[in-house]
């Protein structure tokens, strides 16, 4: 009998689970879709198809660790932009990006398309966690 | 009369025919209006087209040279305008441009003009570091300043539209890309900003080559 309630409650622990992971997955994806379309008609003339960037004038986005060890900045630097002296692992780049106009909505699709394209892996990057970083913009 | 007609709708077809056979080559045609002149030659009159040319101009290059029409005797160019703040579609027109920078940078017949249409703010400075950032060194790819008014009738010349800045502080100006020929002739207008015309563009200067070599080797 004891032994009974524990496989229930172990198979009612995996369908929670799978739903929680099918949850997770859902919302990633959907995210990750309406991001790579602000990616396109918002940064895609600057930093590439591929994420590429341009040169010594405009930044890859092909820097996994920056992009990793920054992702608090992330929301803060898209939604006002950066000027000036910039360091990128080493490489310096001394350009001018403009602030985006784009809601927290759109910040937090973007950052997961961006975060998750290009060799990047930095899973989902919700609307709560955007708020919670704009809620610090230096 | 019968007879005559007959005899110049064969000469006519006869023109027609042989100057297929001469076109065997692809020719690019020449674009921005013509107008004719009648010459008369040796008692003849014979009917000339005159094609509209890049009128006379002088900028300030990205090394602070003064750069005249003279400077492209001799050369097909490109040109285009921009602005080193512009944030739109001038990153995806420089990538595109590089394109033709790397294929043609060590032929010396070929040379790419990018006119600033915000001389206020493009500096000689300004420019240098915008080409530096580019990697654009030497002389094939100049970034010219000039004054604004001239720049603008330029652009006339060379079939663009630029208009004055707007509220949000930019220029609206289209991203073509113009093939001038060595007689100044507009040869040709690509959208800057889609690779494939630009590609297309490539092939086009080689042909535009082809037609100097041939016309030398006639
Ligand atoms: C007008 C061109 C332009 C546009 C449009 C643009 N950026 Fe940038 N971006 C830059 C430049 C230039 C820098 C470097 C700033 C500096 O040098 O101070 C940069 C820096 C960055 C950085 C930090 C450095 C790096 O490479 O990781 C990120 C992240 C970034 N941009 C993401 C975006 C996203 C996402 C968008 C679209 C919402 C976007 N950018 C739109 C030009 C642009």
């Amino acid at each position: 009998m004891k032994f009974k309630i524990i496989i229930v409650i172990g198979l009612v622990l995996l369908v929670i689970n799978s739903a929680c992971q099918n949850e997770g997955q859902l919302e990633f994806a959907r995210y990750y879709s309406a991001g790579s379309l602000v990616y396109q008609s918002k940064c895609q003339n600057c930093h590439g198809k591929n994420g590429e960037g341009l040169l010594a004038m405009i930044p890859p986005l092909t820097d996994t660790t920056y992009l990793r060890i920054n992702k608090g900045n992330l929301a803060c630097l898209i939604k006002n932009g950066v000027k000036g002296k910039f360091l990128l692992v080493g490489k310096p780049f001394e350009g001018n990006m403009p602030a985006s106009g784009l809601n927290q909505v759109d910040i937090a699709n973007v950052l997961t398309y961006v975060g998750n394209s290009f060799g990047n892996k930095l899973g989902t990057i919700s609307i709560e966690e955007v708020n919670n970083d704009l809620s610090i913009c230096k | 009369m019968k007879g005559y007609l007959i005899a110049s709708y064969s000469t006519l077809f006869f023109i027609l025919l042989s100057s297929c056979n001469v076109n065997k080559n692809k020719i690019l045609p020449i674009l921005g209006d013509r107008s004719t002149v009648t010459r008369i030659v040796d008692g003849k009159t014979t009917v000339d087209a005159i094609y509209k040319t890049i009128p006379t101009f002088r900028y300030v290059n990205q090394y602070g040279d003064s750069i005249t029409n003279k400077n492209l005797d001799d050369k097909i160019y490109v040109a285009d305008f921009f602005f080193t703040t512009c944030p739109s579609i001038c990153p995806v027109m420089a990538r595109n441009m590089l394109n033709v920078y790397n294929t043609y940078k060590s032929t010396g017949d070929v040379k790419i003009l990018s006119y600033t249409i915000d001389p206020q703010h493009d500096s000689v400075p300004i420019l240098k570091k915008y080409a530096d950032k580019l990697n654009v060194n030497g002389n094939m790819w100049w970034f010219l300043r000039g004054r604004k008014d001239q720049t603008y009738m330029l652009g006339k010349s060379y079939l663009v539209s630029i208009e004055e800045k707007n509220p949000a502080g930019e220029y609206i100006h289209d991203g073509y890309f113009i093939l001038v020929d060595k007689q100044k002739r507009i040869r040709g207008m690509y959208m800057g900003t889609k690779p494939e015309e630009v590609a297309k563009l490539v092939e086009d200067i080689k042909t535009l080559k082809e037609e100097y070599t041939n016309q030398a080797t006639k």
